[in-house]
């Protein structure tokens, strides 16, 4: 995170773009939107210091809605292009951003080893258990008894855990939001963007058209009863007794992160020799 | 809020009740301006224009307040501020919308929200712990919310009730076979 120094602090509109979010109304995206835009606010940094990446999806809209740079990648593969960006720039505040389906099933692998690097960048999954942009199928996240027609019956199969696999694979920093609080959403991001590392931030975010019935999270969700481990064997037996509805710092790890070379070993030059035709 | 014409001179306390009130009434704007964006956006104008309406009420509160006070700078919405809920009283939660919504319905969610905010003035002018100045002033907002539950019931006696199946789409987003 690089806030600069002697700056008016810009307030959280400053952040938000001229165009307005195409998602479904009630949707919770827009609440995440508001969430990071008060977040970077918070932080005092500018929108020229900040990169948002994202992949494909609902969510992954979101750099367009901000004034911060950004780049809508291909799908699944927001955090391979966030982390290339932050390894060649690392000057910049890298957010990344995007959804179940993108993060957890077409980048999952991209997922894994995004923790396991531990590069100093922000990772923010809306899950909203649906691909949403493609009419409703059963995502990673989906409950394996989501009866729905594309789905008769449900699908049968276990639910993708990503708090677990983000701290098993190494994430240094791991936390869930909800759409409906974004106070503490962009508490939760403020966090995740101080803390040094790989952090994660999972935001439940309802898809009020496919899954209406996700409407009654603002009941289920709670603040987690205990306070942030910094030790990754307890956080792991607090995460696998997870019902998914604790908000709040899950991990806060002390692995220091990737730092890459000082100098580049090759001139551009001289690796575009290797490819002449 | 009638607390007068004169600029009122606050301690902390006071001070911090009357951010919060403004903080209130702008979260509360801002959040009828989403509304009204995400209404054009999906072309519903007249659901729109209630809800810019609705924000531009909202914002002329916090003007208000602003002016009252005397405050050169609005108080910034600290990240750190807890609500009883996850989100100001007076602001609708981002979920009670739909693409197919009517005037009514917008109303519909202006009503609970004033209703939200009487409640939470209200409960600070019962609380013993309340000193004697901002319990004098939460009265005033309090009556002023129950003010505005008045007028926002005479509003959605205007406005069609919807009728049943209203939110019935020929031609859904749903996937249907």
């Amino acid at each position: 995170m690089n806030a600069p120094a002697n700056v008016v602090t810009l307030a959280a509109k400053d952040f938000k773009s001229e165009y307005k979010p195409v998602w479904c109304p009630g949707c919770g995206d827009y609440t995440v939107l508001a969430s990071i835009t008060r977040a970077l606010a918070a932080l005092g940094l500018r929108p020229e210091n900040v990169a948002l990446v994202s992949g494909i999806g609902c969510s992954s809209r979101i750099p367009a809605y901000t004034t911060c740079y950004g780049f809508h990648g291909v799908h699944g593969r927001a955090l391979a292009a966030g982390t290339g960006l932050k390894v060649a720039r690392p000057d910049l505040t890298v957010l990344v951003a995007g959804g179940d389906g993108d993060g957890y099933s077409i980048g999952g692998n991209h997922f894994m080893h995004a923790c396991r690097r531990n590069v100093d960048l922000t990772y923010i999954v809306m899950d909203n258990h649906v691909y949403g942009m493609t009419k409703g199928q059963p995502s990673p996240t989906t409950e394996p008894d989501w009866n729905s027609k594309l789905s008769p019956g449900g699908t049968g199969l276990r639910e993708f855990h990503p708090l677990v696999i983000a701290l098993a694979s190494g994430a240094n920093f791991i936390a869930r939001a909800f759409s409906g609080d974004p106070s503490g959403t962009a508490s939760l991001i403020t966090e995740a963007i101080r803390h040094p590392g790989f952090s994660f931030v999972e935001v439940l975010s309802p898809c009020v058209t496919f899954r209406p019935e996700q409407r009654a999270w603002k009941e289920a969700v709670r603040a987690s009863p205990v306070e942030p481990t910094d030790d990754p064997a307890r956080a792991a037996r607090r995460l696998m007794t997870d019902d998914g509805f604790n908000l709040g710092v899950l991990y806060k790890g002390t692995r220091r992160p990737y730092a890459p070379p000082g100098r580049a070993s090759h001139a551009v030059a001289d690796l575009e020799k290797e490819f002449a035709l | 809020m009638t607390a007068g014409k004169k600029k009122i001179k606050p301690d902390a306390a006071f001070a911090d009740f009357m951010a919060r009130a403004y903080v209130m009434e702008i979260d509360a704007s801002e959040r009828y301006a989403d509304f009204a964006d995400q209404m054009e956006v999906h072309n519903n104008l007249e659901v729109a224009q209630l809800f810019r309406k609705l924000s531009r009420i909202e914002g002329l509160h916090a003007k208000r307040i602003v002016e009252e006070m005397g405050w050169k700078q609005p108080p910034k919405m600290l990240l750190a501020w807890r609500w009883d809920d996850a989100e100001p009283p007076e602001t609708a939660p981002v979920t009670d919308l739909h693409y197919l919504m009517q005037p009514w319905h917008a109303l519909e969610i202006a009503l609970r929200n004033e209703r939200r905010a009487e409640r939470f003035f209200a409960r600070i002018v019962r609380s013993a712990k309340t000193p004697a100045a901002i319990r004098k002033i939460a009265a005033e907002m309090a009556e002023e919310e129950r003010e505005h539950v008045r007028l926002i019931r005479d509003w959605m006696k205007r406005v069609p009730k919807p009728e049943p199946g209203w939110d019935r789409d020929p031609d859904p987003p749903v996937y249907s076979d």
